[in-house]
């Protein structure tokens, strides 16, 4: 298990070095220049050139690949070229809207999806099942950012009962932050929680054909008591797996719904950071982003080992 | 019993309407947000947006009509030889963290402008200052190297606004001003709040506090004025909704003019642009109000030079280039090309840009040139087009106030720079009459529309949603500016 575990960490370790080589080299060749950007149509060269010493950038790609890695490994992200803060306490700020926003709708989801997935196994082929898949499909069809416009006009619009968009803080109440996030998480939970309930409903379907479920019946319990006592507890494995890859896209994707709500979290500090080239900030908050994803990965293959014995005699 | 009741209930009602008309504060939405907050540190428009009057100010400063007027400076006198200068300041006068504006803080100020290492954006601003002299705490005398006669009205600029050494460390995160109002809080990516400065040395505000957001998505802006979660929209982006607003009686839609003068650029610099029988072509091609009704849904104002038309100075010159496609092929075969070109057309992101530019190449299509269309960043934008001069044509929209000038230098992205316009420009800057400055810029004006520099589309409208009870809000944006000393609920 150790030795796995090791071997695990070290292709963690080598995806972060090969993922902050490709981060950096992408965003040096895009084109703009930030200096330019900041300084726009009244660019000087004397301007531009104490501008540039100003911000560190008049060093070479390497040195500057270099002082960024070596600063993420002490703690230090860098300024930001615009903001002229430093990138830490921008990301951590925006965090604190992206993690509950992440959290809050995937908790929906999985409270949508696992009823839904459940009760659609447990009527297979029956009217229930068609009607649950029939609305699964459309969930996953329908675009999240034009949900979310219609959730806008009927519930802030009309009705009154959420704000349109942005958030007021963590300072300002619980509550009312919870009541800014409702929207945006809903709209982000809806497809989530579609493809969540077809991957519950088939690997619920697979359980139904192993032999502990006919073994289960064959004791005495009825199709729905197995389904519950045994099936559902199996068919977590490959949702879990799902939801691992959701909360990581949850975390980066919502740039579309951000935008929508206007909420300040990660997805539009990267959109605002790209157009600004502020690319100190983009790689920094990129590469936080393909961390997270790798140590959820990594966290995930070490469970499966725990679940599966099978894996750790292979590795 | 019931009499009471009701006298109570007419006492309680006259008390709610009472509070209801006192309200003192506002949400003002604008659409992109500052980058940092420091206005002279950066070109950035949403920093002036913000700040500009409400917290800081400037020797000068512009009024909504675009006049200058006293701003720090009570009073000034200019030597005869236009070289000197004498500003008399404002008594009284403190930075929002109770330290007192004096000379040495406008010294201070002008002085790191113009510094070797400055990154003030608008350096050309302070060029011509030679020496700033503090005679005492209420008298700074300006000398500059020959007479400008754009002085009082460069020191209006949000780039020239007076800052404090005491606080300059931390401008860009906590400005600190002499304006009516403080900076209180900016939670980044979501809003920024400010407060009425008790200290202030002007008429106190109506408002006590104010809160601006920052939201760039068309629909998003819909839905916040609809959902009135802001009291105005300054800038707002969907001109297709503005008729929507405006036959609702909650609310009330403002369209005035920017100072963004919407050009067609040419490449005056590269074949065949440089052939002045080419640029008329181009221009005569174009129709302009089918611009502005099909990608501008009917807001902007005609323009036939590179000047805005609210300025008191400004020519009408559209008779220089009707819409004449015939007359236009014709111009071509004189200049050797009867079956047209092939030429780029490079479009930044804005909407006057894409949309424009779809239109501007099918007009120009039917005269025979084509366009090869790419859409850019502006990042994109400012290195190729602005910085390589690698284009043919592009659309942009020229928002500084005043900058006619850029014509004067030949190695501006559009490289004009005839010397017959620099003489032009450098008597103007010499020139302090005002009838002669009128004549002058008559002068320019002509100049550059007779020589068909660039296609001049149209004045670039700026439109603001807001709540039928505000007032006070500017109209007209004759520097990017959401002044908000002068706005009350009634």
């Amino acid at each position: 298990m150790l030795r796995y575990a090791l071997k695990r960490l070290l292709s963690l370790t080598i995806s972060l070095i090969i993922a902050s080589i490709v981060i950096f080299a992408v965003i040096e060749v895009i084109p703009g220049d930030v200096v330019r950007q900041i300084l726009g149509e009244a660019y000087r060269e004397d301007t531009a050139a104490a501008l540039r010493t100003e911000l560190g950038l008049d060093g070479g790609p390497v040195s500057r690949y270099f002082s960024w890695v070596t600063g993420m490994l002490t703690g230090d992200f860098g300024t930001s070229y615009t903001y002229r803060t430093p990138v830490a306490d921008l990301i951590s700020d925006r965090i604190g809207v992206s993690l509950p926003l992440a959290i809050y709708a995937l908790v929906l989801s999985t409270l949508i999806a696992f009823p839904a997935g459940i009760y659609a196994a447990s009527r297979r082929g029956g009217a229930g099942d068609v009607t649950v898949m029939g609305l699964t499909q459309l969930g996953v069809a329908i675009p999240n950012f034009w949900f979310a416009m219609i959730m806008v006009l009927v519930f802030a619009i009309n009705l009154r009962w959420f704000p349109s968009g942005g958030f007021p803080g963590w300072d300002k109440g619980f509550w009312v932050s919870m009541k800014a996030l409702t929207l945006p998480a809903i709209a982000l939970a809806l497809p989530q929680a579609a493809i969540l309930a077809r991957v519950m409903r088939s690997s619920l379907l697979d359980m139904l054909g192993e032999d502990f479920m006919r073994t289960a019946r064959a004791k005495g319990l009825t199709r729905r008591q197995a389904l519950w006592r045994h099936g559902v507890r199996n068919a977590l494995i490959p949702v879990l797996t799902i939801i691992g890859l959701q909360f990581a896209f949850l975390l980066a994707g919502g740039i579309i719904i951000e935008q929508v709500f206007y909420l300040p979290g990660l997805g539009r500090l990267i959109f605002q950071a790209i157009s600004a080239r502020d690319l100190i900030v983009v790689e920094s908050v990129v590469m936080l982003l393909v961390f997270l994803v790798i140590l959820v990965n990594f966290t995930v293959d070490l469970a499966y080992a725990a679940v599966d014995p099978r894996l750790r005699s292979r590795a | 019993m019931t009499i009471r009741a009701t006298l109570l209930g007419a006492t309680m009602l006259s008390l709610a309407a009472g509070f209801a008309a006192a309200q003192t504060d506002i949400t003002v939405a604008i659409q992109l947000e500052p980058p940092n907050l420091d206005p002279t540190g950066g070109t950035a428009q949403a920093i002036d947006s913000v700040l500009y009057s409400n917290v800081f100010e400037g020797l000068t400063r512009f009024m909504a009509d675009g006049s200058v007027v006293p701003g720090l400076a009570e009073s000034w006198e200019i030597s005869d030889d236009g070289t000197v200068y004498t500003f008399t300041l404002r008594d009284g006068v403190t930075f929002h963290d109770g330290t007192t504006m004096d000379g040495e803080d406008v010294k201070f100020s002008l002085d790191r402008a113009r510094a070797e290492d400055s990154t003030n954006a608008q350096k050309g601003l302070f060029a011509g200052i030679t020496d700033v002299t503090v005679t005492d705490p209420l008298t700074v005398q300006v000398t500059l190297d020959g007479p400008n006669g754009m002085f009082l009205f460069n020191m209006a600029w949000g780039d020239a606004v007076i800052v404090a050494p005491e606080s300059i460390a931390d401008i860009a995160s906590n400005p600190v001003g002499t304006g009516a109002f403080q900076f209180d809080n900016w939670v980044q990516g979501d809003r920024l709040e400010m407060s009425r400065y008790d200290g202030y040395w002007g008429d106190a505000p109506a408002l006590e506090t104010a809160t601006f957001r920052f939201i760039s998505d068309p629909t998003a802006a819909f839905a916040a004025v609809m959902a009135e979660d802001v009291d105005a929209f300054v800038g707002f982006p969907a001109p297709e909704n503005l008729p929507q607003f405006e036959a609702d009686p909650r609310f009330q839609v403002l369209t005035g003019n920017t100072e963004g003068e919407t050009i067609l650029a040419m490449n005056n610099g590269m074949a065949p642009f440089d052939n002045p029988l080419v640029r008329q072509a181009v221009t005569l091609a174009i129709d302009r109000q089918a611009i502005i009704d099909g990608a501008m849904f009917g807001l902007g104002t005609p323009i036939g030079t590179h000047f805005a038309p609210h300025n008191p100075d400004y020519l009408d010159l559209l008779d220089n280039s009707p819409y004449d496609p015939d007359r236009a092929r014709e111009l071509l075969a004189e200049a050797g090309m009867p079956d047209g070109f092939t030429t780029t057309l490079k479009l930044p992101p804005p909407s006057y840009a894409r949309r424009g530019g779809e239109i501007i190449a099918s007009q120009l299509r039917e005269i025979g040139i084509e366009t090869e269309i790419s859409n850019v960043e502006w990042a994109q934008w400012l290195e190729e087009v602005f910085g390589n001069k690698d284009y043919g044509l592009t659309i942009v929209s020229h928002t500084e106030p005043m900058d006619i000038g850029i014509y004067a230098n030949p190695d501006y992205y559009f490289q004009y720079g005839d010397p017959a316009f620099v003489a032009i420009m450098d008597e103007l800057n010499a020139t302090t009459d005002p009838a002669a400055r009128t004549a002058l810029l008559h002068d320019a004006q002509m100049m550059i529309s007779e020589e068909y520099v660039n296609a001049y589309l149209f004045e670039l409208a700026i439109a603001t949603v807001a709540q039928a009870g505000l007032q006070g809000l500017w109209l007209n944006q004759p520097t990017a500016a959401v002044d908000l000393t002068g706005v009350s609920w009634n």
